[in-house]
């Protein structure tokens, strides 16, 4: 059992296991087209184009490559969603990392760039993509420089461009770069903002854009790290892909873990079968709760998702079995709390995350993530009254109405709540204001019971007055 | 002053030409004008404006959408300190206390010699190496207070001068298409042929 990092690459843990998307990044330079080339760099895409493009997407339904940007959407079922026959199509990869504890896009875009880029180039060759937009998020400084520095060295190459490698496919692939919007993640707010608008998510129906997206044309949005994945596919095949992992989540992933654990970074686990228990506490992973301390909860998938307790740590890290037991995998990221957490305080910093992010176009997003941030924040100091309490379900139930997915406590009593929730907004945003909220009053209300004052007797301003209704 | 120069004026041309449909470019455009000025003026958004072929109330419009575009002049530095959870739960309040201390202002200010604005930032993606910063988005992992009072004794000396580039820069290497690889953009109304590598008896046919 080893446990290696690397200076070139901080925050990313290796160790003894199957690697696919990061496989190079014991290499200081694997983010040279040398270097990539020395170690089977564009071998997928030649063995792509020998093959029809149908055959090539047969090949990525086959592998069951789920998409690593939230949603676990299968990518060779979206590409299959563009309507026929219809031109042009463009891809538009999403490397907008913003969710909360969530980082791996960063890493491999500034590790392994052209592995990247030769995934672009799979997808775009298999599903009739003509134009490819590269769009990055705009604090990501050094991943823009090492995308731009390959997409310079790969055209050079004739990697990109014009007649790819002889064999008449050709495909531009044009950086882009965003400017700081955790909702353009959101794919049709992604691309509102690649056409040059205020990056706000756009009415469903159409709920993909692989029927109407950017330009008004078929687009197919993928996340950077399912995009990664395409090389190993294409030049191993799809049985080398589905050997690793589980049938339902085949492969690698990427996951992130932070916050209170001995050894804290990304990692690429097999798919499926490793559970939270072997990933906060395993040796080759986190190596237990800092300073001996005993857990108290943990988020596992990002910002978004409902917090989980020590009750839910032998679960392996799989969709279903997460969504059954009340959260989601989401992004790929755990954040851990241990015993010395505040958990309104800790819970105030997902909610403000989200009221801040909000891009203001569905009412109870803009006001009911503000409203959760401010009565929370006055909870959080001590100002607050039991009344308040009661006030964040309100508001959270304007947000999210009826049952919200919530984990299973032995020591409460408390049966698990299945995801996902309902919602009252186009995006995750605004329930995902609520989604740390709701955790924490559920699995730790006596955290909150603590520092509020009894509720105050109010008077109701008499609106009948006025003509209304009560 | 604000307008661009004769090599970013190429550059933002060649920008445009990469998109099938001009407005695309309106992000990196108000990025290119941002790196030129340290912020972006009225004046650039009407060149803007012009180049893209919209009105300046536009390029307004999207621009104020996004947090890294500033309409006023801010420091040559700015710092911004990750707030958000692993971060907090990580000390982060700590580095911000130190910074607020350290320059004399609170988040959002920008100091009195124009060299620094602080911010309480949002998820940097780096929560790992969390409490973590960046200048001018440049990264700096698992920062103590003591670590920021250094940073910004740095910053204030000149001494990080050559590694990070004034305020409005971002990566410095740029991506170019060679005009003899470069496939094109075209009008996605104009062209609705299928591209020629998908072979029209599978595609379109039924």
């Amino acid at each position: 059992m080893t446990v290696e990092t690397y200076p070139w690459a901080p925050g990313f843990v290796a160790g003894d296991r199957p690697k696919i998307v990061t496989s190079r990044f014991a290499h200081e330079d694997s983010h040279t087209l040398e270097r990539y080339l020395a170690t089977g760099g564009y071998e997928g895409l030649r063995a792509a184009l020998a093959k029809s493009p149908s055959e090539v997407h047969e090949q990525v339904r086959g592998s069951t490559l789920l998409g690593r940007g939230g949603a676990g959407f299968p990518a060779g079922v979206k590409w299959g969603l563009t309507p026929e026959g219809v031109f042009p199509r463009y891809l538009v990869v999403n490397g907008d990392e913003s969710e909360p504890g969530t980082y791996k896009d960063r890493l491999l875009m500034e590790r392994d760039p052209h592995q990247l880029i030769e995934g672009c180039l799979i997808a775009c060759y298999a599903a009739g993509l003509s134009r490819c937009f590269l769009y990055i998020r705009g604090e990501m400084a050094l991943a823009q420089e090492r995308v731009a520095t390959a997409l310079n060295e790969a055209y050079a190459a004739g990697y990109i461009g014009r007649d790819i490698l002889g064999s008449g496919f050709g495909v531009d692939i044009v950086l882009h770069w965003g400017a700081g919007a955790y909702v353009v993640g959101e794919e049709t707010a992604l691309i509102e903002s690649l056409e040059g608008n205020r990056g706000m998510p756009r009415l469903k129906p159409p709920f993909f854009p692989a029927a109407i997206g950017l330009y008004g044309k078929p687009t197919i949005v993928n996340n950077v790290e399912t995009l990664s994945n395409l090389p190993f596919i294409a030049a191993n095949g799809p049985e080398a892909y589905t050997a690793i992992g589980t049938e339902t989540s085949p492969g690698t992933r990427m996951v992130a873990v932070s916050g209170h654990v001995r050894r804290p970074g990304v990692y690429e686990i097999v798919n499926g079968t490793t559970t939270f228990r072997d990933l906060l506490y395993g040796e080759e992973f986190c190596g237990g709760i800092r300073d001996g301390n005993d857990l108290k909860a943990f988020v596992p998938g990002g910002g978004s998702a409902p917090w989980f307790l020590s009750d839910q740590l032998d679960l392996p890290f799989e969709g279903r079995q997460v969504g059954a037991a009340g959260s989601m995998l989401g992004s790929g990221a755990i954040m851990v709390m241990d015993s010395t957490t505040d958990i309104p305080a800790a819970a105030l910093t997902l909610t403000r995350f989200y009221a801040h992010e909000s891009c203001g176009k569905c009412v109870p997003c803009r006001e009911g993530g503000t409203w959760l941030m401010r009565v929370l924040e006055r909870v959080v100091a001590g100002e607050g009254t039991s009344d308040d309490l009661d006030l964040l379900l309100e508001v959270g139930q304007s947000i999210c109405p009826g049952d919200m997915p919530h984990a299973s406590s032995e020591a409460l009593g408390l049966d698990a709540t299945p995801f996902p929730y309902k919602m009252t907004t186009i995006c995750f945003v605004g329930p995902s204001a609520y989604v740390p909220v709701h955790s924490a009053l559920t699995l730790f209300r006596s955290e909150f019971e603590s520092r509020v004052a009894p509720a105050r007797s109010r008077t109701r301003i008499p609106v009948v007055a006025a003509g209304g209704g009560q | 002053m604000s307008r661009f120069t004769p090599e970013n004026l190429t550059l933002a041309r060649e920008i445009i030409g990469r998109y099938p449909r001009p407005k695309s470019a309106l992000i990196p455009l108000l990025h290119l004008a941002q790196e030129q000025e340290g912020w972006i003026s009225e004046e650039a958004m009407r060149e803007i404006a012009e180049l893209v072929g919209v009105t300046p109330a536009e390029v307004r419009g999207t621009g104020t959408f996004y947090e890294m575009f500033h309409f006023e002049p801010i420091g040559r530095y700015l710092l911004n300190i990750c707030g958000t959870m692993s971060c907090a739960l990580m000390g982060a309040g700590d580095l911000l206390h130190a910074a607020e201390e350290e320059l004399g202002i609170r988040a959002g200010g920008t100091t009195s010699d124009g060299l620094i604005t602080l911010h309480r930032a949002e998820c940097q993606a780096a929560c790992t190496e969390a409490p973590c910063l960046q200048v001018n988005y440049r990264y700096r992992f698992r920062v103590t207070p003591d670590g920021v009072r250094e940073l910004i004794s740095e910053l204030r000396s000149g001494a990080l001068a050559d590694e990070i580039p004034p305020h409005g820069t971002l990566a410095t290497v740029r991506q170019h298409i060679p005009a003899d690889r470069a496939v094109g953009a075209v009008d996605p109304d104009e062209d609705t042929s299928p591209p020629s590598w998908v072979p029209v008896s599978v595609e379109g046919a039924s």
